[in-house]
């Protein structure tokens, strides 16, 4: 594997924090080049160039964090293009600043981080709607279900966010821990299963349409952005 | 109206606009938030059906006949209401406001609503312009954008006790409909402008006027079911929900139509299309043809009726506005049970 499929490859790993999908795959890498002696150039576009600030800034540092842990990397320049508060972003990123220092006096870092962990939660809840439902499509009760330990959970893409969404958030992933818990890190009861499924369908639901808007919209920008570079506005 | 196969749909639409965004309206020095803004509803409108799509020069100033022909003749609109949206920040005569919109009601009093707004960031001059309003406009509604710019501020909140004065002025005003928007914004930046729990906090407090929580708070659907399932005066505004999914993704649209009508309900949901960011025409008779694909994932969301169309289309909206209905566009009191599942009461929180 060259660098850049190593750069890539810790890109993959890099997540929309409002969407809980890979920037990869999302589509908002639209560069990512490696010089020979290892510096790293990434450029992001995201579907609009509204984009809530405080997401936009938290993918571009999270990026370059990624990117940062490579030993074979030398300096790195994460940009974000078409983006309202771009500028301010790419040079607090540049300077390893946090947000609240791309906008001074306009917001405080600890609400980043609370917003951060608040979509942890709901990215958490989530993922466990998609295992939950099947293992209730293959049969087994809700006892069954609410009685699984995250020993046995199949060693899938979904699972494997989970345990990394709750070790970032502190709740338990030993073998032994239930495998399902509420947003707060509490075990599910069994009687408590079918409505909490209910919630969690709901969120599954909403960061997958959140998603779908978002791809719609980037598909139109990069349209629209082909057509005009086409008539040489 | 809209009639189809027999049945007859009263129809009014809850959320449209006639904006200006052309250049000339652009205030000096803003231009790039002016510009960035329509086109980010220019790029909205390309999630709906390609007849549809309007070059960017028609979209930014829209003539009054455009808009008689695509929301009263061809739209099968009865009754639009205007939700005036202001953003003299960028916009040197405003984006849309009650002022012109009051001009287009003059013309068809009996086919048009203007709602007014505030924003307690005003004061004391904030509270007399809305008295004023409200006497001149004889206003029913207001449209709140939490999110708006104002004098290097990037947002505010409705549980501020500056808020509080603006709500005691609404309800001493009659000014019974609160719609706020709650969906795709501009700059959030740290205000969590799509946070609704502040409009859980009012609802609370004001159990006498209705909130409509606009675009039901995506990109946060599930903060604003959870919300509305505690709350008895909190109702659901389709405003992107049918214009953004329907066409362009049908399968989540569906979705998000079965959820609401689990947590919400027929009953408290009203459909707008947004325009001119969508055309009223495919909207409605693409929701009157629509039902929910036959597969699993979709079993056990309650199932939408012609009469709950009926409802969402324009019955619900009518009785917060007071709108004489017709016989013919009415529904029987023993329809059934409306679509919605007791247990969705039983929520208390996420």
């Amino acid at each position: 594997m060259n660098t850049r499929a190593r750069v890539l490859e810790a890109l993959s790993k890099v997540h929309d924090p409002e969407l809980d999908e890979p920037i990869t795959s999302l589509g908002f890498v639209t560069s990512c080049e490696v010089s020979p002696d290892g510096e790293v150039e990434i450029v992001l576009r995201l579907p609009t160039p509204q984009c809530a600030p405080n997401f936009a800034y938290l993918m571009a540092a999270d990026a370059r964090n990624a990117v940062r842990r490579l030993p074979e990397v030398g300096r790195i320049e994460v940009r974000l293009e078409d983006h309202y508060t771009g500028e301010e972003i790419n040079a607090a990123i540049a300077r390893g600043d946090g947000f609240a220092a791309a906008f001074p006096g306009e917001t405080d870092d600890d609400q980043l981080d609370t917003l951060r962990e608040l979509f942890q939660r709901k990215a958490l809840v989530a993922r466990q709607a998609r295992l939950c439902k099947a293992l209730l499509a293959d049969g087994l009760t809700p006892e069954q279900v609410t009685e699984r330990r995250v020993a046995d959970l199949r060693d899938d893409a979904d699972a494997r966010r989970c345990l990394e969404l709750r070790g970032q958030l502190g709740i338990g992933c030993d073998p032994d821990s239930p495998a399902f818990v509420a947003p707060n890190g509490e075990p599910v009861a069994a009687h408590e299963l079918t409505l909490w499924l209910r919630k969690a369908r709901l969120v599954r639901t909403s960061l997958d349409v959140n998603g779908s808007i978002c791809r719609s919209l980037l598909q139109i920008r990069s349209r629209r952005g082909a057509e005009l570079e086409k008539v040489g506005t | 109206m809209y009639s189809h196969n027999g049945d007859n749909f009263f129809v009014v639409d809850g959320h449209l606009h006639f904006w200006d965004a052309s250049p000339a309206n652009w205030v000096s020095g803003q231009e790039q938030y002016a510009k960035g803004w329509i086109e980010c509803f220019h790029a909205y409108m390309g999630l709906g059906p390609e007849e549809t799509h309007w070059p960017i020069e028609k979209f930014q100033k829209y003539s009054e006949d455009d808009f008689v022909k695509d929301v009263f003749e061809d739209g099968h609109v009865d009754v639009g209401i205007f939700q005036s949206t202001y953003l003299k920040e960028w916009y040197s005569e405003g984006f849309n406001t009650l002022e012109k919109n009051a001009e287009l009601v003059e013309k068809y009093p009996d086919r048009l609503i203007a709602n007014g707004r505030w924003d307690p960031r005003e004061g004391e001059a904030g509270l007399r312009q809305l008295e004023e309003d409200a006497k001149r406009y004889n206003l029913q509604g207001v449209k709140l954008y939490t999110a708006e710019w104002y004098q290097g501020s990037r947002g505010w909140s409705l549980k501020s006790p500056e808020s509080q004065r603006f709500l005691e002025k609404c309800q001493e005003l009659g000014i019974k409909n609160i719609h706020v928007h709650k969906g795709p914004t501009i700059w959030p930046l740290d205000k969590d402008a799509f946070d609704v729990s502040d409009v859980d906090y009012v609802a609370t407090n004001f159990p006498e006027l209705n909130f409509i929580v606009e675009h039901v708070g995506l990109p946060r659907i599930e903060d604003f079911c959870f919300m509305a399932t505690q709350e008895p005066n909190v109702y659901a505004g389709l405003a992107v929900v049918i214009g953004g999914l329907m066409h362009a993704r049908p399968r989540f649209f569906a979705k998000v139509m079965g959820e609401l009508l689990f947590w919400v309900g027929e009953d408290k949901m009203l459909w707008a299309s947004d325009y001119a960011i969508w055309e009223p025409r495919w909207q409605v008779e693409g929701f009157v043809d629509w039902t929910s694909p036959e597969d699993v994932e979709f079993s056990d969301y309650p199932r939408l009726t012609t009469d709950g169309k009926k409802k969402i289309l324009g019955l619900n909206a009518a009785k917060l506005y007071g709108i004489d209905v017709p016989e013919e566009f009415q529904i029987s009191d023993e329809a059934g049970e409306p679509a919605a599942r007791e247990d969705a009461q039983l929520v208390d929180s996420a």
